[in-house]
C-alpha cells in the first residue's frame, strides 16, 4: 500500500450538485467520505459552467435544510406561489395556487450556481469529508471485500462503496457494464437568464409552443428570471448562433408582453434532452445515484429533486448501516435503494415523457384535446391537488431527511 | 484439524458431518445470492437487535464513533464472519471460533480485505487449548441447532464469558410453524438453504435452552422473535418467537 494512500467508507464519484450533496449528507453524520471529479469545485462555480435554474420542491427543501445547505442558499431563492400552464394561442389553463394546498410554497427556484456555490462552503465546514480534484479516475476495482479506487497521481482510495454521481454520460456506470434505456427527443433545452421590467410575483410560467415547452421561471427580487425554452434540435444551432440583440428579440416575442421590457444577464446555454433510465441501480459495490441512474425530460422541473430523493434514500440506507457496523455495501441495503428508487423514478419518466409528447406537438385535434384535459385537470380540484403533491415532492414513500427526520 | 481430535475432551459439541456440510459451502459465505443469501438477508436485522440490547446493556451510544471501544467479544460458531465483521466496526475487540477450517480460512481472508483485524480460530468452545481469554459478550447465532451435545456446547460457552458479560444466543424454534416456514420452505421451496441445511427436532424450544442455560449458571435476561416480512423481503424485531428468537443471559 503506497503510504499516501486514502482509506474512506464512501467514494463519491462526481462533485456535481448530487455528489456534493450526498458527500455532505453522509459526512454530516459519521460517514467518511471522498468526492473525485475532474474539475475543481472553484472552476464548477464560475458564471460560465451552468446557466440554470432549478425548482426545488418542497420535500427537497427539507432535506437541503436537514444537511445544513439550506440556510446559506435560502436568501437567494424565491418561492414559487403559483404554476400557470398555458397553450398559446388558447386561453385555457391550469393554475396551481399553493394556497390550494396550505401554506407551504410550491417549491423555490434556486440557481445553480448558487446551490453549487453554497455547496462548497458547506463542504469546508463539513469534517470526514475530503475533495480530490482535479483528479482523473484510472480504475475503479470492486470485489466482494473491498473497493480500491485509483487515481492518475498514483494514489489508491480504498472504501466499501462506490457512489456514482458521474451524470448522464456516467464512466463509472458503463465500466461496470451496467445498461441503459431510452431515446433522445430531438429536442434541445436552450437555457438563459433575463431581467424584466415587471415583477413576477413569484409566478413559474410553462408555455406550450409549438416547438416544445417554454418556461418562465421565477427568480430573487422579482426582475429576474430563468428561461427554459425547448426547441427542435435542428433549430437550436441557428439560434446559439444569433447576436444578442436578435437573441433577445426571438427570447421577447416568447415571453410576450407580461413582464414588460426584457434584457438579457449571463450567457446562454443549450443542453440535448433525452430520457435515459440504467437497467441496474447497483453492482458489487457500486450504487448510481442523481443522472448517473436517471434523465428525464425538464418539462416538470423534476431532475434534481428525483437525484435529492435517491441521496436522501441513500443516506437513510448507509447511515443505519454504519450505525449498526454494517458492511456499507451490504447486498439487503443495496437492493432496498433500487427497489424504493427504481420505481418512483421510472413513474417520473413516464409522466414527464407522457407530457413532453403530448405538448410538443402543433396537430389541432391534439391541441384541442389537451386544452380540454388542462381545463378539465384545473376544474377538477382531487386530480389537480394529486398533479401539485407530485409537482412538491409529497407522493412516495419518503426517506427520513425529507421528512425533517434525524437520520441514525 | 486432525491433530485436534486427540486433544479435544471426550464428551464434544462437534457434529462432524455438520461441520463437513459447512465446509463444502464456505467459499460461499459471502455470496448475497449463494446457499447463504437468507443469512445475509438475516444478517441487518440481527445486528440491529444485537446492537442495541448491548448498548443498553453497557451504557454505550450507538451514534458514537466505535461505541462499544474497550470490550472483548467473541462469535462463536462464526462461519465466513457475517457478523463478526460488523462488530469489529463498532470498536469490539474480536474473536471469531467455528470448528471448520474452511470457514475460518474464508473469514480470514476476507477480513484482511475488509482491512480489519479480528482473531479468528478454529475448535469449539470447551476446547481448552484455544487463544480465547474471557470475553464481554459471547455471541453463539444459528448455531446451537447444529452442535453435538448442547450442554457441552453451553458450559463451553459459559466458561468464556467474563462475569458481568453477556450471552447471546439465536436459533429456531421447535414449532409447527417451525417445521413449516424454517425447515420446510426455507429449505424445499424457497430454496434458501441447501436441503438438509436443518434437522427439526434438533431445533430448541426459549424453555428448554433457558435450562441448560441455567444449569450452566446463566440468566436468561432477555427474549426476542424475529419475523419474515413477505412483503419487504426483510425481518422485523417482534415478539413472535415461534420462528426464530434471540436470547440473552449473564453469569448469575
Amino acid at each position: 500500500m503506497n503510504k499516501t494512500d486514502i482509506t474512506c467508507d464512501v467514494v463519491i464519484v462526481g462533485g456535481g450538485l448530487i455528489g456534493t450533496t450526498l458527500a455532505c449528507g453522509l459526512a454530516a453524520y459519521g460517514v467518511d467520505v471522498a468526492v473525485v471529479d475532474r474539475i475543481t469545485p472553484e472552476n464548477i462555480i464560475s458564471p460560465d459552467f451552468d446557466g440554470r435554474a432549478s425548482a426545488i420542491a418542497h420535500t427537497s427543501k427539507v432535506a437541503l435544510e436537514g444537511i445544513g445547505l439550506w440556510p446559506i442558499i435560502a436568501g437567494e431563492t424565491q418561492p414559487i406561489d403559483e404554476i400557470r400552464v398555458s397553450d398559446r394561442p388558447s386561453l385555457m389553463f391550469l393554475h396551481y395556487d399553493h394556497a390550494d394546498l396550505g401554506d407551504n410554497p410550491l417549491g423555490h427556484m434556486a440557481e445553480n450556481r448558487l446551490l453549487r456555490t453554497g455547496l462548497v462552503t458547506l463542504m469546508h465546514q463539513t469534517q470526514g469529508l475530503t475533495v480530490l480534484a482535479p483528479a482523473e479516475i484510472t480504475e475503479v476495482a470492486r470485489t466482494e471485500g473491498r473497493a480500491a479506487v485509483a487515481l492518475d497521481d498514483g494514489r489508491t482510495i480504498n472504501c466499501q462503496l462506490v457512489a456514482a454521481c458521474d451524470g448522464r454520460a456516467s464512466a463509472t456506470r458503463t465500466q461496470a457494464g451496467i445498461g441503459v434505456t431510452g431515446w433522445t427527443y430531438k429536442q434541445q433545452a436552450i437555457v438563459t437568464t433575463i431581467d424584466h421590467e415587471r415583477s413576477h410575483d413569484g409566478i413559474a410560467h410553462e408555455r406550450f409552443l409549438s416547438s416544445g415547452p417554454f418556461a418562465i421561471l421565477p427568480l430573487k427580487g422579482g426582475h429576474r428570471s430563468s428561461l427554459v425554452w425547448t426547441e427542435k434540435s435542428a433549430l437550436v444551432g441557428s439560434f446559439m448562433a444569433l447576436d444578442d440583440g436578435a437573441f433577445l428579440d426571438e427570447v421577447a416575442e416568447r415571453v410576450g408582453g407580461f413582464l414588460g421590457d426584457v434584457s438579457l444577464v449571463g450567457p446562454r446555454f443549450c443542453h440535448p434532452l433525452g430520457l435515459q433510465v440504467a437497467e441496474r441501480y447497483m453492482d458489487t459495490r457500486l450504487v448510481l445515484v442523481g443522472d448517473a441512474a436517471h434523465s428525464i425530460h425538464p418539462i416538470a422541473g423534476q431532475g434534481l429533486n428525483l437525484g435529492l430523493r435517491d441521496v436522501a434514500a441513500l443516506m437513510d440506507i448507509l447511515v443505519d448501516a454504519k450505525r449498526y457496523g454494517l458492511d456499507l455495501a451490504h447486498s439487503a441495503g443495496l437492493e432496498r435503494y433500487q427497489r424504493w428508487r427504481r420505481a418512483d423514478n421510472l413513474l417520473m419518466a413516464g409522466m414527464t415523457d407522457m407530457i413532453n409528447r403530448l405538448f410538443s406537438n402543433d396537430i389541432a385535434p391534439v391541441r384541442m384535446a389537451r386544452d380540454l384535459g388542462l381545463a378539465a385537470v384545473n376544474s377538477m380540484p382531487p386530480l389537480k391537488r394529486t398533479f401539485m403533491r407530485h409537482a412538491m415532492g409529497q407522493v412516495g414513500d419518503l426517506p427520513k431527511l425529507m421528512r425533517g427526520e434525524a437520520l441514525g | 484439524m486432525n491433530n485436534n481430535q486427540t486433544t479435544r475432551p471426550p464428551q464434544s459439541s462437534r457434529d462432524e458431518q455438520e461441520i463437513a456440510g459447512f465446509a463444502s459451502h464456505a467459499g460461499s459465505w459471502w455470496d448475497p445470492v449463494g446457499p447463504f443469501a437468507p443469512l445475509h438477508q438475516l444478517n441487518p436485522a440481527r445486528i440491529r437487535i444485537m446492537s442495541d440490547i448491548l448498548a443498553r446493556h453497557y451504557e454505550r451510544s450507538l451514534a458514537d464513533h466505535h461505541p462499544f471501544q474497550g470490550l472483548a467479544l467473541a462469535d462463536v460458531g462464526c462461519g465466513g464472519g457475517l457478523v463478526t465483521e460488523p462488530f469489529a466496526r463498532l470498536g469490539f475487540s474480536v474473536s471469531g471460533l467455528d470448528a471448520s477450517q474452511e470457514s475460518i480460512n474464508i473469514a480470514r481472508n476476507h477480513a484482511t480485505e475488509a482491512g480489519l483485524t479480528i482473531n479468528y480460530q478454529v475448535g469449539a468452545p470447551e476446547e481448552t487449548l484455544l487463544d480465547l481469554a474471557t470475553n464481554d459478550v459471547v455471541l453463539a447465532l444459528e448455531v446451537i441447532e447444529h452442535v453435538a451435545d448442547m450442554e457441552v456446547f453451553i458450559a463451553g460457552l459459559a466458561q468464556r464469558l467474563s462475569p458481568g458479560g453477556l450471552l447471546i444466543m439465536s436459533t429456531i424454534n421447535r414449532t409447527l410453524k417451525s417445521l413449516v416456514f424454517a425447515k420446510g420452505a426455507a429449505e424445499y421451496v424457497l430454496r434458501w438453504v441447501p436441503p438438509g441445511t436443518h434437522h427439526w427436532k434438533k431445533f430448541v424450544r426459549p424453555s428448554e435452552l433457558s435450562e441448560m442455560l441455567r444449569s450452566a449458571g446463566l440468566r436468561v435476561v432477555d427474549i426476542q422473535g424475529m419475523t419474515y416480512d413477505m412483503a419487504t423481503g426483510g425481518w422485523n424485531v417482534s415478539s413472535d418467537v415461534s420462528v426464530n428468537y434471540v436470547l440473552s443471559a449473564t453469569p448469575a
